[in-house]
C-alpha cells in the first residue's frame, strides 16, 4: 500500500454461532485506493464489508477509519456509504428523492441539496431521469441511482457489494470502466466486494483474496496473478497447471524441482527458501508454455540445466477461445497440461489438430514454486 | 404466448369441471341463493308470522334512513374505526417486532397472537367480563392501592377493549406477512444513509408497506363493523351496534324485510369502502 492508511482492520473476527465468517483479519486500506475483496462465496468478504459499514459488529478486534475506532459506531454515524448488491433503491421515491434522502437527513439546505443532487445525477449520467420512479428504470440505471445516492453524501469510503453481478455481460464491461472513471472524478476510497476475479483484477489498485474467513494474499492484481503466495491463490486466480514435486537445488535466485508428474526437471529463476528434499508445488500458467510441432528441433533448455523445462506430448483436445486457443496436451507421465496459444493472425485459429505430437517448453521465469 | 399449463387446463375441460363443480354448487346453494333471498326480502313486506311478500317496495330502505338507525350506523362506524385505529397502533409494532425476532421468538410471538384466536369467542368474552366487572380482577388490583372501583363493564370502553381483543389477530397477521416480505437491504440502506431507526420506519417501512397496511386495516375494520356478540355482552344500553339491531328484526320484531334492508345497508357500506380502496390502488398504479 502506498499513501496513508484510511481504514484499518485490527485482528477482526466475526462468528455467527459456531461458524467463523471472518477469522483474525488485519488489513490496511489506503486513502484513494480502489480496493477489492475477492474470494469464493462464503469466504467472509461480504461480512468484512458489512462490518466496515456498521451493519455487522465484529466479535473480536477493532476497525478504525481515519484513526478513529468505529467498531461500535452505528451505521448511520459512519463516514461510509454503501451500494447494495440489490441496489436497495427506495421504490416509493423518485430518482431525485432517492439521491436527496441522505442529504435531507443531514439537514442540508434545499438550495445546496438540489445542487448536489443534480451534480450526483450528472456524475452517473442520470440527469434526465430525476423525476422517474425506480420501477421505470433498468437494472443498470437503478444501480446508478444507488451509486449517486451514496456518493452525494461525500463519504470517506464508498462500499460496493457485488455491484456488477446483476448486470448483463456487455453492461458489466462498460460499468467497470465507468466505476473507475467515477472514482477518478470524486477521489473517494472505494472498497468493492466481488467473486468475479476478472472484475477484481481489472478494476482494483489492490486486491485482497480471502478463503474460509482468512486473508490469503493482499497485493496488486498483477502480483496476485504472477506471484501467488500459496496454492489457493494460484489456483483461484486464472488457470494454472499445478504439479507436486521435490525441491532439489535451491539458491537465492535459482532453484530446481523434480516431479514425478513431469518427465523433465523444472528450473526456475527464483529462490524458494526450503531445504533440498522439501515437498513443493510447481505451477505454470497455460500461456507461459510454448508449443511447437514435434518435427521441429527440440527447444533449448536453460543454460544451467539443458534437460529442464522441455517435454513432449500429444494434443488430446483443443478449445478455440477467440483471442487464444486452449490445448490439452497429454505427456508421457499421463498427466494433461493446459497450453494456451495466442491467435496472432487469422490463420492461427486452425491450430494443430488433436493427435499431433508437440514439444512443450517454458522459460525459467515462467513457473512459480510454492511451499504450501 | 399462452403457457403450456394454461393450454392444458383449458383443453382438459373435464378435469376443470370435476374440480370446480362441488365448490361452485356449494357457493350457489348456501351463499348466493340465501343472500339473494334476503336481498329480495329487503324489497318486501311482512304478511303474517311466516310469510313475506316481495313487492319491490323501498319502504324498508326509507326506514333505514331514520335518524335512530343512522345514529346506530354512525356509532358502529365509530366503534369499528376506533377499534381499527387501536389495533393498528398496537399491531404494527407487534408485527414489526415479530418480523425482526429470531425464528424461536417468532413462534412465541405468533402463539401470543394466535392462542386467544383459537379460544371460543364466547369464552373469551366472558373472561373479559370477569376481568372488567366491578368486583373483577382489575378493580381488585387497583383496590389494593386504594383506587376504584371503576365501572368498566357495560360501557363503551368495555366494548372497545373487547373489539380490540377480538380483532388484533386480523390486523397483526396480514401486517406481519407484509413486513416480512420487505427487502431488508432497504432498511439497511436507510441506516447507511444516516437515518435512525424511527425515521427508517416512518419514511421507508410505512410508505413501502402501505398497500399491505391498508389491506390489514380493511381486514380488521370490516368484521369489527359487523360485531354482534362483543357489544351485546360487554356494552351498556348506549353501546348498541348495528348487528344487534339486525338480530332484533329477525327474531323479536319478526320484521325480516327491515332486517334484510339493514343487513344490506351494512353490506353496501362495506362494498363502498372496498371500492374506494380499489380505486385508490388503480390511481396509484396509473401514476407509478
Amino acid at each position: 500500500m502506498t499513501g496513508k492508511s484510511l481504514i484499518r482492520f485490527e485482528n477482526v473476527s466475526k462468528r455467527f454461532g459456531s461458524f467463523i465468517a471472518v477469522d483474525d483479519v488485519s488489513l490496511d486500506i489506503g486513502e484513494g485506493e480502489f480496493f477489492t475483496l475477492l474470494g469464493p462465496s462464503g469466504c467472509g468478504k461480504t461480512t468484512l464489508l458489512r462490518m466496515l459499514a456498521g451493519l455487522e459488529t465484529p466479535t473480536e478486534g477493532r476497525i478504525l477509519i481515519d484513526g478513529v475506532d468505529v467498531t461500535d459506531v452505528p451505521p448511520n454515524r459512519r463516514p461510509v456509504n454503501m451500494v447494495f448488491q440489490s441496489y436497495a433503491v427506495f421504490p416509493h421515491l423518485s430518482v431525485a428523492d432517492n439521491v436527496a434522502y441522505g442529504l435531507k437527513i443531514d439537514k442540508v439546505a434545499k438550495a445546496e441539496r438540489d445542487e448536489r443532487v443534480a451534480e450526483a445525477l450528472r456524475l452517473v449520467k442520470l440527469e434526465d431521469f430525476a423525476a422517474r420512479k425506480p420501477d421505470q428504470l433498468s437494472g443498470g440505471q437503478r444501480q446508478r441511482v444507488a451509486l449517486a445516492r451514496a456518493l452525494v453524501k461525500r463519504p470517506r469510503v464508498l462500499l460496493l457489494d457485488e455491484p456488477l453481478s446483476a448486470l448483463d455481460a456487455k453492461l458489466r464491461e462498460a460499468m467497470r470502466g465507468e466505476l473507475a472513471a467515477i472514482q477518478d472524478a470524486v477521489g473517494v476510497t472505494f472498497v468493492m466486494v466481488t467473486h468475479d476475479q476478472d472484475e477484481a483484477l481489472a478494476m482494483a489498485s489492490r486486491c485482497a483474496l480471502m478463503n474460509r474467513g482468512q486473508l490469503q494474499q493482499v497485493a496488486a492484481p498483477g502480483d496476485l496473478y504472477e506471484y501467488p503466495a500459496n496454492r489457493f491463490v494460484a489456483d483461484f486466480i486464472g488457470t494454472i497447471n499445478m504439479v507436486e514435486g521435490t525441491l532439489g537445488l535451491d539458491e537465492p535466485d535459482q532453484a530446481a524441482v523434480t516431479s514425478e508428474a513431469l518427465d523433465c526437471p523444472v528450473w526456475v529463476n527464483h529462490g524458494v527458501t526450503g531445504a533440498p528434499g522439501t515437498p513443493v508445488w510447481v505451477g505454470i500458467r497455460p500461456e507461459k508454455i510454448a508449443m511447437t510441432p514435434i518435427d521441429q528441433p527440440r527447444p533449448a533448455g536453460p543454460e544451467e540445466m539443458p534437460a529442464a523445462n522441455v517435454t513432449q506430448g500429444v494434443i488430446v483436445r483443443s478449445a478455440y477461445l477467440g483471442a487464444s486457443t486452449l490445448y490439452e496436451v497429454e505427456i508421457a507421465t499421463g498427466i494433461v497440461l493446459k497450453v494456451a496459444q495466442a491467435n496472432g493472425d487469422r490463420d492461427a485459429g486452425q491450430g494443430l489438430p488433436a493427435g499431433s505430437s508437440v514439444w512443450l517448453s517454458w522459460a525459467p521465469k515462467a513457473p512459480v514454486v510454492l511451499l504450501g | 404466448m399462452v403457457g403450456p399449463m394454461n393450454g392444458d387446463w383449458r383443453r382438459e375441460r373435464l378435469a376443470f369441471l370435476s374440480v370446480i363443480t362441488a365448490p361452485a354448487a356449494w357457493i350457489v346453494l348456501f351463499f348466493v341463493i340465501p343472500l339473494g333471498v334476503i336481498w329480495a326480502y329487503s324489497f318486501g313486506r311482512t304478511l303474517n308470522l311466516t310469510e313475506v311478500a316481495v313487492t319491490g317496495t323501498l319502504d324498508n330502505y326509507a326506514r333505514v334512513l331514520d335518524p335512530v338507525y343512522l345514529m346506530i350506523f354512525a356509532k358502529s362506524l365509530v366503534f369499528a374505526g376506533v377499534t381499527t385505529a387501536i389495533c393498528l397502533l398496537v399491531g404494527f409494532p407487534y408485527a414489526l417486532v415479530m418480523t425482526f425476532a429470531t425464528p424461536r421468538g417468532k413462534i412465541w410471538l405468533l402463539l401470543g397472537i394466535m392462542l386467544p384466536f383459537w379460544t371460543n369467542l364466547l369464552v373469551r368474552t366472558y373472561a373479559l367480563m370477569a376481568v372488567m366487572r366491578t368486583e373483577g380482577w382489575i378493580n381488585d388490583a387497583v383496590g389494593l392501592v386504594g383506587l376504584g372501583p371503576f365501572e368498566m363493564l357495560h360501557t363503551n370502553f368495555a366494548v372497545i377493549v373487547g373489539l380490540v381483543y377480538v380483532h388484533l389477530p386480523f390486523i397483526v397477521l396480514p401486517l406481519y406477512s407484509t413486513l416480512d416480505r420487505l427487502d431488508r437491504s432497504l432498511l439497511e440502506a436507510s441506516l447507511d444513509l444516516g437515518a435512525g431507526h424511527i425515521r427508517t420506519i416512518l419514511q421507508v417501512v410505512v410508505p413501502i408497506a402501505r398497500p399491505g397496511i391498508l389491506s390489514a386495516v380493511m381486514l380488521c375494520f370490516i368484521p369489527a363493523l359487523g360485531s354482534y356478540l362483543t357489544p351485546d355482552l360487554l356494552g351498556g344500553p348506549d353501546s348498541q351496534m348495528i348487528a344487534s339491531v339486525i338480530e332484533r328484526q329477525f327474531k323479536r320484531a319478526n320484521d325480516w324485510p327491515f332486517g334484510a334492508a339493514l343487513s344490506f345497508m351494512l353490506m353496501y357500506l362495506t362494498l363502498a369502502a372496498m371500492a374506494v380502496r380499489a380505486l385508490q390502488d388503480r390511481r396509484k398504479g396509473a401514476i407509478a
